[in-house]
């Protein structure tokens, strides 16, 4: 058994004076794949920015590692991937110089590992094009590209799966089921019929459990 | 399913440097200005635009210009920095690189920092390197065009500072510009009174020495206090989008 890395204790969220959810309770442990599940506009992403810490209208209690997350922000920042509806790419830069900026605050790698990890998701021949010439997959396969040389024990996955073709779409199942049997957590949400063995799930929107 | 921890969690002595993460934020913001040179040159064409045309529009007169040249100018740069504080973190909160920026383990007000310095690279120093030739056309005599510049250089940066405040607190706004002024103008207006009163004082003769510290206390003030509020605002701003 091992202990859980992140904890939701009765989390609660209310937008536009509408509760999103309430008494939601949830530990994500490591090797596990969850998926956060509801219908649109449910609060799956507001989850997710809640988790990551992007969105501080919430009340009940995060733990990290069994102590306060917001207590320790910096260790859980550092622990932690977060992954957006918005791939955190500049239209003006080249896969390569996005990459690098991503990286530049976590860790730093040699450019040889970044090129790798583009030409992993399929991006080779396309290191030094700017960014807004690329489709908007490939723009996702950019950000994905991140997952590749990720070191955080802890993922936190928006719609991972938007505008990635069927044989991308597979390329990221596998990594994800991988990254569990490592003994990394991942959670994400995806309309895209996503169902890895052993994986997890939290309902968010309707009636609100587990 | 529950396998070990073997992906180990990393321990805080293992951080990046926060002056290489800001050095890389702040590299990334001239990267990215200079693969879009029409926007670098918006601030500095108006700005040298409205210098021109106040002696058409108003007085070409020697005596009206030297007497004035120095408030026209100043004015110019304030409006020019006014301008281009929307895009200071419009764009990165579009593609999302804004939320990578609040999820990196560095000081969020560090980084702000950076971002605004870069911000200033590009619109306030290119301002003050324009400033002789402009107050040239104006008629003012050298020693107040030294005077003016150095009043440029040290409050130039303290309009960017500033106006970040104002520039985080609008994100999530539609239609940010009228409001974005409306908060930020009123503290821009010491610096501005500071400035141009400098000017008239090196034009009579008197010691600047006064008028300099002050500028250099807002500077200094807006330094240490100003990214705090930037950081703490942009946390809103995101937090509700």
């Amino acid at each position: 058994m091992s202990e859980p890395l992140l904890q939701a204790v009765s989390l609660e969220c209310e937008r536009d004076e509408r509760v999103l959810f309430q008494n939601l309770s949830f530990s994500i442990l490591p090797g596990t794949v969850t998926r956060v599940e509801g219908p649109n506009g449910s609060g799956k992403t507001t989850l997710l920015r809640i988790l990551a810490g992007l969105n501080d209208a919430w009340s009940g209690e995060l733990l990290w590692c069994g102590k306060p997350r917001d207590q320790q922000r910096e260790s859980y920042l550092r622990n932690m991937l977060y992954l957006g509806h918005r791939p955190g790419i500049k239209p003006l830069l080249t896969p390569l110089e996005n990459l690098r900026a991503l990286m530049a605050g976590r860790r730093p790698l040699k450019d040889a590992a970044l090129l790798q990890a583009l030409a992993g998701t399929g991006l080779s021949g396309y290191e030094n094009v700017p960014c807004r010439n690329l489709s908007a997959g490939q723009q996702r396969r950019v950000a994905l590209a991140r997952l590749l040389i990720a070191d955080e024990p802890l993922w936190l996955l928006d719609e991972v799966f938007t505008a990635i073709d069927a044989n991308g779409v597979e390329a990221i199942e596998a990594l994800l089921q991988q990254r569990a049997e490592e003994g990394g957590a991942v959670v994400v949400t995806t309309h895209h019929d996503l169902n890895l063995p052993g994986m997890n799930r939290i309902r968010v929107g309707g009636k609100a459990e587990r | 399913m529950k396998a070990d921890l073997q992906v180990p969690l990393k321990a805080e002595s293992s951080s990046v440097g926060t002056l290489q993460a800001m050095s890389a934020v702040f590299s990334r913001d001239l990267r990215v200005a200079f693969r879009q040179r029409q926007d670098l040159l918006n601030p500095l064409l108006f700005f040298t635009m409205v210098v021109t045309l106040f002696p058409l529009g108003v007085s070409p007169e020697v005596a009206f210009l030297k007497q004035s040249g120095a408030g026209i100018l100043w004015v110019a740069a304030l409006l020019s920095v006014l301008l281009s504080l929307d895009h200071l973190f419009r764009h990165d909160f579009d593609d999302g690189t804004l939320e990578q920026l609040m999820l990196q383990p560095q000081p969020l007000f560090l980084l702000v920092l950076a971002k605004t310095m870069a911000h200033w690279m590009l619109t306030g120093l290119p301002l003050v390197l324009l400033t002789p030739v402009l107050g040239l056309m104006l008629h003012l005599d050298g020693n107040s065009v030294a005077t003016l510049c150095l009043t440029l250089l040290i409050g130039t940066p303290v309009l960017s500072l500033v106006g970040a405040i104002g520039a985080a607190l609008t994100l999530g706004l539609r239609s940010a510009g009228v409001l974005l002024s409306l908060l930020i103008i009123p503290l821009y207006i010491p610096v501005l009174i500071f400035g141009t009163g400098t000017v008239a004082a090196a034009a009579e003769g008197a010691s600047v020495t006064g008028y300099l510290a002050l500028l250099g206390a807002f500077l200094v003030l807006a330094l240490t206090l100003a990214p705090f509020a930037s950081a703490a605002a942009l946390r809103i701003s995101l937090s509700n989008s």
